[in-house]
């Protein structure tokens, strides 16, 4: 089997008996880059030689008898909206474009340690706001099952990396659904940690009470593995949480969900959903019944309002964090010509930096945050966010993690919703919820949908901190239906 | 709940430092007054006696012993700079001429 087709772990192995060097593992990854994605437009920026030189150095230390992480030598993908060092960092924007930041983020840091190879940089929507990639400022990202379809997002070009082969293992900031949709929608695996699970220190900010990152992989273990190896408390981030990171990959190494109590949120189906996607969520629902797991209805009647509560919340927060695109210390400067000033400089720059979505959730948040509007809006939504908490908290109390379809629909068409937000929102209906909350959530492949051959992903939610039940259960649900299916849902793709 | 009109997207423009253009402002004006009528729906929810939440977990503020440690040095500080004098960020005037 060539080396692309092979799970991180597997590589990690590999690399670490000496049987494959790293310096082969990203050739090969940097060779199928070179082949395909001039058609799928993952990556925002390839940095070969610096990939290489990592590569080499990881080599040279296993030469050397040192003994170094599971995931040493394996290549990574990274989302363009956590800082590195020798690499721009773009967030998707213009009013970005070819900047280097001075300092790594936590996460980049991490994956630095862990012996991770960076082969560069993958597309996103602006500032990680969107569901399909297509408000990346650099073109959108195309779906590796059917290239004229989206690849979801925010996190759209590391989800299509790690589905077409590019690389094994990617990351992902997730602040609505921007890892589990693209996840969904591509056929692989994403993971959503409890918040303050990873840092947020260098994750350029979009809703600071919401932005977790997390990781991709074309399997439940390769995340677990990745998730553990990048997360945890970190000082800089004054909102990490101070505790062990869950035995998420003991958890991936335990499929087993006998005993276990699942239970499916009524509110997520219906209206909205198409039918290839709910009827291979109630067989996933089934396979649970038949592996011992204990099916049970749930109701969490205020996830009708995650939506909205959303929309205010996350936009309020945007229009604050974004205010630190000024124009003054970094990024672009448009219109100084000696004669404007430090504002008119400033509002052109914005003007002709953001693209449309960011203009558009940075004027709902300055209205949601108006005096006069804010109790109305705000206010409620921070209310509505309490009712959500307590609809989760009463669901476990009876269920040791909830189930869902990850997304509504299978991958939509590029240029179906561009121009119609609203639509576009409906994309994270079923994941917003985890967000408002703060607690886990995992996406797993469950088939394809009928009606047009695409990926279906089904959503296992546990409470804060149990971020290893979503592990467990997605390592049952994926021995089971691999077993079914005869190999990975992902092995079903056409060929690029 | 008022309906968003060009003159509030005008404002909401001028608030948010955009300088849009005259058309931007029809467009946003129609796509914000659709958002704003569905997420107005917040409103349904009964939570008159709920607190409000900012944050998923609570927290409190996090403190760390006040001792020094390395920094971004100037030269990174200013390495992204759209203009650089003298060791410092080069503004536009950021006083009016009346001033």
């Amino acid at each position: 089997m060539s080396l692309i087709r092979k799970t991180a772990a597997e590589l990690g192995a590999l690399v670490a008996s000496r049987e494959v060097t790293a310096v082969e593992v990203t050739q090969a990854h940097l060779d199928r880059i070179a082949e395909v994605d001039g058609r799928v437009n993952a990556f925002l920026h390839v940095d070969a030689e610096s990939a290489l030189a990592q590569a080499r150095s990881i080599d040279e230390r296993i030469a050397a008898g040192e003994t170094l992480g599971p995931l040493a030598g394996v290549p990574i993908a990274h989302k363009d909206v956590f800082t590195t060092t020798g690499m721009p960092t773009t967030a998707g924007s213009k009013i970005l474009e070819g900047w280097r930041p001075p300092y790594d983020a936590t996460v980049t840091r991490r994956l630095r340690e862990a012996g991770l190879v960076i082969l560069g940089k993958t597309n996103l929507d602006e500032f990680a706001m969107g569901s399909s990639t297509e408000n990346s400022a650099y073109g959108p990202t195309h779906n590796p099952w059917d290239l004229s379809r989206i690849p979801g997002g925010s996190s759209g070009g590391s989800s299509a990396a790690v589905s077409a082969y590019e690389a094994p293992l990617s990351t992902g900031t997730d602040t609505g659904g921007s890892i589990r949709q693209p996840a969904a929608v591509t056929g692989i695996v994403g993971m959503k940690p409890t918040y303050g699970g990873s840092s947020r220190y260098g994750v350029i900010a979009f809703a600071s009470s919401l932005d977790t990152p997390g990781p991709f992989a074309r399997n439940v273990l390769d995340a677990a593995l990745l998730h553990e190896a990048f997360s945890g408390h970190d000082p800089l981030d004054s909102t990490s949480i101070d505790a062990p990171v869950p035995p998420v990959v003991e958890a991936a190494r335990h499929a087993d969900v006998a005993g276990m109590r699942v239970g499916v949120v009524k509110e997520f189906g219906g209206e909205g959903y198409q039918p290839g996607v709910l009827a291979r969520f109630n067989e996933a629902v089934e396979l649970l019944e038949s592996l011992g797991a204990k099916v049970v209805e749930v109701s969490c009647p205020t996830f009708s309002y995650a939506l909205p509560a959303y929309y205010l919340i996350a936009p309020s927060e945007c229009s604050s964090n974004l205010a630190r695109f000024d124009a003054m210390r970094y990024g672009l400067r448009v219109g100084d010509d000696g004669t404007r000033s430090a504002e008119e400089v400033m509002a052109l720059t914005r003007a002709a930096g953001f693209g449309p979505e960011v203009k558009r959730r940075i004027m709902l948040g300055t209205y949601a945050l108006s005096s006069g509007y804010y109790d109305a809006y705000y206010g409620q939504a921070q209310k509505v966010r309490t009712l959500i908490m307590r609809d989760f908290e009463a669901a476990f109390q009876q269920v040791d993690v909830l189930v869902s379809p990850t997304t509504p629909t299978t991958a939509f068409p590029i240029g179906e919703r561009a121009d119609d937000p609203m639509a576009m929102y409906l994309a994270d209906l079923c994941t917003i919820p985890t967000n408002l909350a703060g607690n886990a959530a995992i996406s797993v492949p469950c088939g394809l949908a009928d009606e047009d051959g695409l990926p279906v992903g089904l959503q296992v939610m546990a409470p804060v901190l149990a971020d290893d039940r979503c592990y467990r259960v997605g390592a049952a649900v994926e021995k089971a239906f691999e077993s079914r299916w005869g190999g990975p849902l992902l092995s079903r793709a056409p060929a690029l | 709940m008022s309906a968003i009109t060009r003159d509030e997207v005008a404002h909401l423009a001028r608030l948010s430092r955009l300088a849009l253009a005259d058309d931007e402002l029809d467009h946003f004006a129609a796509q914000l007054d659709q958002i704003v009528g569905a997420v107005a729906r917040v409103a349904e929810v009964a939570a008159d006696d709920i607190p409000p939440s900012s944050h998923a977990l609570p927290l409190t503020n996090v403190f760390r012993p006040d001792v020094v440690r390395p920094g971004l040095t100037p030269e990174g500080a200013l390495s992204g700079a759209p203009a650089v004098e003298d060791d410092r960020f080069r503004v536009p005037r950021i006083l009016g001429e009346e001033e």
